[in-house]
């Protein structure tokens, strides 16, 4: 390995960290745009704190739980000590050939407050904010790495005899979020006037243009998401995950539209916006195992499925303002299936292992989040009071507005 | 003097606007206003469920003139600002007891 090779890609993984870094003003974008006026200050507020806290719990005990280095392979759980400590020859192509020590932790850092986000988005509009942070920060700091050590850290997920695969997250990231999401918007309830005795009601987001700036920077930031989890600048692999990711993007916005004019006979972009999402949380467990045919399938089904899981958790009451479990959750639990259908590694013996990751991933998320959103629920409470949901969060919560001048009393 | 207020179509107020400048008023205020009528607003759908906005918007015109122009006032409304169709508005006269101007001391008409 030369020095210049190390060079140009630990380059790439910068670059890379720098658009993750961005999908977190695309989580905040669409999920103000899609909820209402008065709750604006509070979406962003925790679309800020999150990957602040994300960031500084990450250096601390996250990188440590999910790279704990090989003593603890095929295991359950590792921890290598707190906060971070260089390890001999860090910045150089001995410890990676792609990237320094340091590379690897922020890359990875800008990762881990992405699952957090996602739950945000669900709990809207209802959610007190110190119960939302000490679940995210729970969350972030525990959760996520354990699950991510599984796989990417060498866990048992890694060591089962057809491995468990997901490239870039669509388990270990957007299922880790989703499961936090749908355990969340369950406990909290829907919010107030969603379902009505005589049926239900639409909440209209407040600001499209945001959603529509939200969307575009996530895709954006999914080329980093997916291109920097090749883990170097190759240029053959690299250039192929660029392709699979926004061709899947592109057919999920197909799938949407399709499927949301048949079923609603509208033109609705918040769904075609969700679609495309679901299409690239779609392709992202196996974005270097497709072809572009295969990717363009995978974006599809994800965006259509969309439409058909928003209305499925509307029927049971499940309420999503921004469609967060339909994208993250659905759309990765259907990418991750979507490896051992198509692709490199499709067959039997993969589908297994896939199962058993979304599963045992599905399992540990699902007892964490009720373990501790539950326990909140019966000691401090989780949700704002009932008039304060109708004023609004930001008047009640943070004594202020997102549009002073232009308020309108409820 | 007599006060006209009227409830236009947002889209009819520059023609009527600038028919009543035509008839020489240079003083009138107006303002968007939401409100119902006999006419239902167009059904807005989001995330597949249909609903009806609970209010239609619309511009309110308040015009205070002298007697002789309250009927031109009137026909500029009425000519530029219907349609034919249901939501074409309303127009209400009231008499006005007094103007002042607040920057000197002038009154009635003189204050128009």
């Amino acid at each position: 390995m030369n020095q210049e090779l190390f060079t140009v890609n630990n380059v790439w993984m910068m670059v890379a960290t720098i658009l993750v870094f961005i999908m977190h003003l695309g989580f905040a974008s669409l999920e103000a745009g899609l909820t209402r006026a008065k709750n604006t200050v509070n979406i962003l507020f925790k679309n800020t704190i999150i990957p602040a806290m994300g960031l500084l719990t990450y250096a601390f005990v996250g990188f440590n739980l999910m790279y704990p280095g090989e003593a603890f392979t095929g295991g359950f759980f590792g921890l290598s000590g707190l906060g971070l400590s260089l390890p001999e020859g860090w910045d150089t192509f001995n410890y990676n050939e792609g990237y320094t020590f340091f590379t690897d932790f922020i890359f990875q850092a800008m990762f881990a407050a992405t699952a957090a986000t996602i739950v945000s988005g669900a709990v809207a509009e209802r959610i007190k904010l110190g119960p939302f942070i000490i679940f995210s920060t729970l969350y972030v700091a525990i959760c996520y790495p354990i699950v991510g050590m599984w796989k990417w850290g060498g866990g048992f997920l890694d060591s089962l005899s057809t491995p468990f695969y997901d490239f870039a997250g669509s388990t270990i990231v957007h299922s880790v979020g989703g499961w936090g999401a749908l355990v969340g918007a369950y406990l909290l309830g829907p919010r107030i006037g969603k379902y009505t005795d005589k049926g239900m009601k639409a909440i209209p987001g407040h600001n499209i243009p945001m959603a529509v700036i939200g969307v575009f920077l996530l895709w954006f930031g999914w080329f980093g998401f997916n291109g920097g989890s090749v883990l170097t600048a190759d240029p053959g692999t690299v250039s192929k995950v660029f392709v699979t990711t926004s061709i899947a993007g592109a057919a999920g916005a197909f799938g949407a539209l399709l499927f949301s004019y048949i079923k609603f006979k509208s033109y609705d972009i918040t769904m075609v916006l969700n679609g495309i999402l679901a299409g690239l949380v779609g392709i992202t467990a196996g974005a270097d195992l497709m072809g572009v045919g295969e990717s363009a399938i995978i974006g599809f089904v994800g965006g259509s499925l969309v439409v058909f899981a928003v209305v499925f958790f509307d029927k049971v009451k499940i309420d999503d303002p921004v469609g967060a479990i339909s994208v993250h959750l659905v759309g990765g639990i259907w990418g991750t299936l979507a490896v051992g259908l198509f692709g490199d590694l499709a067959g039997f013996s993969q589908v297994m292992s896939q199962l058993i990751g979304i599963g045992a991933v599905g399992v540990f998320c699902v007892i964490f989040s009720f373990v501790v959103f539950y326990a909140m629920k019966k000691t401090v409470g989780i949700r704002v009071h009932e008039q304060e949901e109708v004023e609004g969060l930001d008047i009640n919560e943070h004594s202020m507005r997102a549009y002073p001048d232009f308020a309108t009393k409820e | 003097m007599k006060k006209v207020e009227a409830i236009i179509r947002t889209s009819r107020f520059e023609v009527i606007h600038q028919c009543i400048a035509a008839l020489g008023v240079k003083f009138l205020t107006f303002y968007e206003v939401k409100g119902m009528g006999l006419e239902h607003a167009k059904i807005e759908k989001y995330r597949g469920v249909a609903y009806e906005p609970a209010f239609i918007p619309r511009t309110k015109l308040e015009i205070v003139v002298t007697e002789e122009l309250v009927e031109p006032v009137i026909n500029c409304i009425l000519k530029e600002g219907r349609t034919g169709q249901i939501g074409d508005g309303k127009i209400f006269v009231t008499d006005v007891l007094e103007a002042y101007r607040v920057r000197n001391d002038d009154k009635g008409a003189d204050a128009l």
